[in-house]
């Protein structure tokens, strides 16, 4: 019998097992495990006060912190109705672009490229492709300087708060940026030219299935948007619980969903097969040289999908800036904080973040004190997708050598750069 | 020789390994005075062979335990990084909840699968020789703790409160503006960063040590602040060190 237990897969955030037995080219078995330390968020925020819920949850993910916050923060807003400028919509738009810039870039140039180079990490690219590396840290860090700028820093934004922003960055800075986001269009030509040349690499797979994305007619969205999807009618996000019909199974502190088929699968590719029509001019050029289109179910061109995003996240940005200019920047006082109204309520926010769409649910007494929390995460989503790929995948590797079959699941795996922390933690509390 | 270093996470959000990442080109520099042997999230080689131990994340299960302990006799010098590492952070929120209730309202008739105890720090399971604090750490200060064990020092942390450097960065005092600030008993180090973006301080760097309790009493009376208040606040970080046990 031929065993493959990889106890903890490497370079994803978090902890997931995958176990396989093939006995005479038969799969056995074939099982994706989260045995992730649970962390119980949904309880953790009972008993605590509308102002404080949003920095308790941006704890719930290191990598994703400001769209947590963000949802989190929506959620809020629309249990006591509070009202958000059209300014700051735009400064939030903003910030969920420096993130899903960041986070993708991690993923592909970090956890991604090694197995497209043949390396086990980044470490030894620092000496085989340093000019390559230097390109994707230099946008790395363009995307970090935008969380900056906008939320006061990268990880556990400070500055995003209920009603709006503590403080907001001057039209100056936003100015500056919009050029540096003009003259990073080289390097980003640079980082397509080389998944160009790497990317046969990724092995030919597809799987039918069924995507769930955030969905809006007039742009690419993240952060505003109905519920969509590639099998059904779209929905609001306050039915979000007939979208995602959480389970538990044994052998995982995560939960699992599903909606009409056994299993779907949200994040980067997702958004893309629904929203397509809406990438900015250079992503959708990007996309064509990957002859990547709508709708396409190999789990594998979800990298390339957050490599078409990485470039419509500059694209869109440069367009909102511009759209700040052309409205002139309100400015707020030192130390903001919007007038709130406190009263009862319950309330859906829903952001896409990068590993896909994100879903909190509060419900707050007349103190505005948080009673019950539900948080529905993008991974988890994913997890029973991950199984069934797993599952139809592996039966077509039998022949190859254990080494291969290994590296060739981490890798499927890896595709749904999965965010395990996020996702040990997501149920409903009613306390 | 270099001294190896490696990379471990228990419960937390990852933040603070994600820090590393965002060193950028600084990464490089890091990379040339430590040679890294475990780092589960950025590489596939593992060895248990290494100097220095960084740890991410509280112990929130007894069988975590074991891997701590595992960890302690491998390495020579144990650093916990970021708040959940240092003092329990905001793990420890729930440490104020029944478990029983805590276990069953998440993971519903399910909860038995499920196993986990009080959530701690790591030094309240192994010893540990330097700290990094925050949430999520700071990057200098990182490097700081870095280069100090490479070098054979004991990095120093600050053991002043936040307020001072808050102060000095001419911020406008939480307390005037009618808010509640935990900076007068919170470990400075952070640069006052979060008043400065125009919050407050939540005291993720932990308690100062000896914390000037009169000082902080006489500023809560002259603001009149309820215990309630008071302990409500302290218990999103200071949950384990205040005695949750």
């Amino acid at each position: 019998m031929n065993t493959i237990d990889i106890h903890y897969v490497t370079r994803v955030e978090g902890h997931g097992d995958i176990l396989v037995a093939i006995t005479n080219g038969k799969v056995e078995k074939c099982r994706w495990n989260i045995p992730e330390a649970p962390r119980f968020f949904e309880a953790m925020v009972v008993g605590r006060k509308w102002n404080e819920v949003h920095h308790i949850v941006s704890r719930i993910c290191g990598i994703c912190s400001i769209g947590h916050t963000l949802t989190s923060l929506k959620a809020t807003e629309a249990a006591m109705a509070i009202p958000i400028s059209e300014q700051d919509i735009l400064l939030r738009k903003l910030a969920l672009h420096a993130e899903n810039m960041q986070s993708h870039l991690l993923h592909l140039g970090y956890l991604v490229l090694p197995d497209l180079l043949g390396t086990g990490s980044v470490i030894p690219l620092t000496k085989s492709y340093p000019d390559e590396l230097k390109t994707v840290i230099r946008l790395h860090r363009l995307a970090n300087t935008l969380s900056d700028m906008l939320c006061g820093r990268t990880t556990h934004p400070q500055r995003l708060i209920p009603g709006g922003f503590s403080r907001i960055p001057a039209m100056d800075e936003l100015k500056i940026f919009k050029k540096r986001l003009y003259n990073s269009f080289s390097d980003l030509e640079t980082l397509v030219d080389l998944f160009q040349e790497v990317v046969n690499t990724f092995p030919d797979f597809s799987r039918e299935t069924e995507f769930i994305a955030l969905t809006s007619p007039d742009e690419y969205t993240l952060y505003d948007g109905i519920i969509g999807s590639t099998d059904t009618e779209s929905a609001p996000v306050t039915e979000y619980l007939s979208f995602t019909n959480e389970y538990i199974v044994p052998r995982s502190t995560a939960k699992w969903t599903k909606h009409v088929r056994d299993s779907c699968m949200v994040g980067a590719l997702a958004r893309l097969n629904i929203n397509y029509e809406n990438l900015s001019s250079r992503a959708r050029e990007v996309a064509a040289l990957f002859n990547l289109k709508p709708v396409c179910h190999n789990p594998f061109m979800n990298n390339i999908a957050q490599l078409v995003e990485v470039v419509h996240s500059v694209e869109d940005s440069i367009k909102l800036i511009g759209e700040i200019e052309a409205s002139g920047l309100n400015p707020i006082p030192d130390y903001n904080r919007p007038v709130i109204e406190v009263k009862a309520g319950q309330g859906v926010g829903a952001v896409e973040v990068p590993r896909g769409i994100l879903f909190h649910d509060y419900t707050y007494n007349q103190e505005g004190v948080c009673t019950a929390a539900n948080f529905v995460i993008p991974t988890n989503q994913n997890h029973a997708n991950i199984q069934g790929d797993l599952e139809e995948f592996v039966p077509q590797l039998v022949d190859k050598p254990k080494k291969e079959i290994e590296l060739a699941i981490e890798m499927l795996v890896r595709a749904y750069d999965p965010c395990i922390s996020c996702s040990t933690h997501c149920v409903e509390v009613h306390l | 020789m270099k001294p190896k270093v490696a990379f471990f996470d228990f419960a937390g959000c990852e933040g603070d390994q994600l820090q590393i990442a965002n060193l950028e080109e600084d990464f490089l520099k890091l990379v040339d005075i430590v040679e890294v042997v475990s780092f589960r999230e950025i590489m596939k080689e593992h060895s248990d062979d290494y100097d220095i131990a960084f740890i991410e994340g509280s112990c929130v299960r007894s069988e975590d335990e074991e891997r701590l302990e595992q960890i302690r006799n491998n390495a020579k010098i144990v650093v916990a990084l970021g708040a959940c590492a240092t003092i329990g952070g905001i793990n420890s929120l729930r440490n104020y909840q029944n478990l029983d209730q805590v276990l069953k309202t998440v993971y519903g008739d399910k909860a038995e699968w499920i196993s986990a105890y009080k959530a701690r720090p790591i030094d309240a399971v192994i010893k540990v020789d330097a700290y990094v604090h925050g949430c999520p750490i700071d990057r200098d200060e990182f490097l700081h703790v870095v280069k100090s064990l490479v070098l054979g020092k004991k990095p120093e942390i600050p053991t002043y409160p936040v307020c001072v450097e808050c102060k000095k960065n001419e911020n406008i005092c939480a307390f005037e503006r009618g808010e509640f600030c935990v900076g007068p008993v919170t470990r400075a180090g952070c640069n006052s960063c979060c008043v400065n973006q125009g919050t407050i301080c939540w005291g993720c760097r932990g308690l100062v040590d000896n914390p000037n309790q009169d000082a902080h009493t006489e500023v809560l009376e002259k603001y009149g602040l309820t215990v309630d208040e008071v302990v409500n606040k302290f218990r999103l970080y200071f949950g384990w060190q205040e005695g949750a046990e």
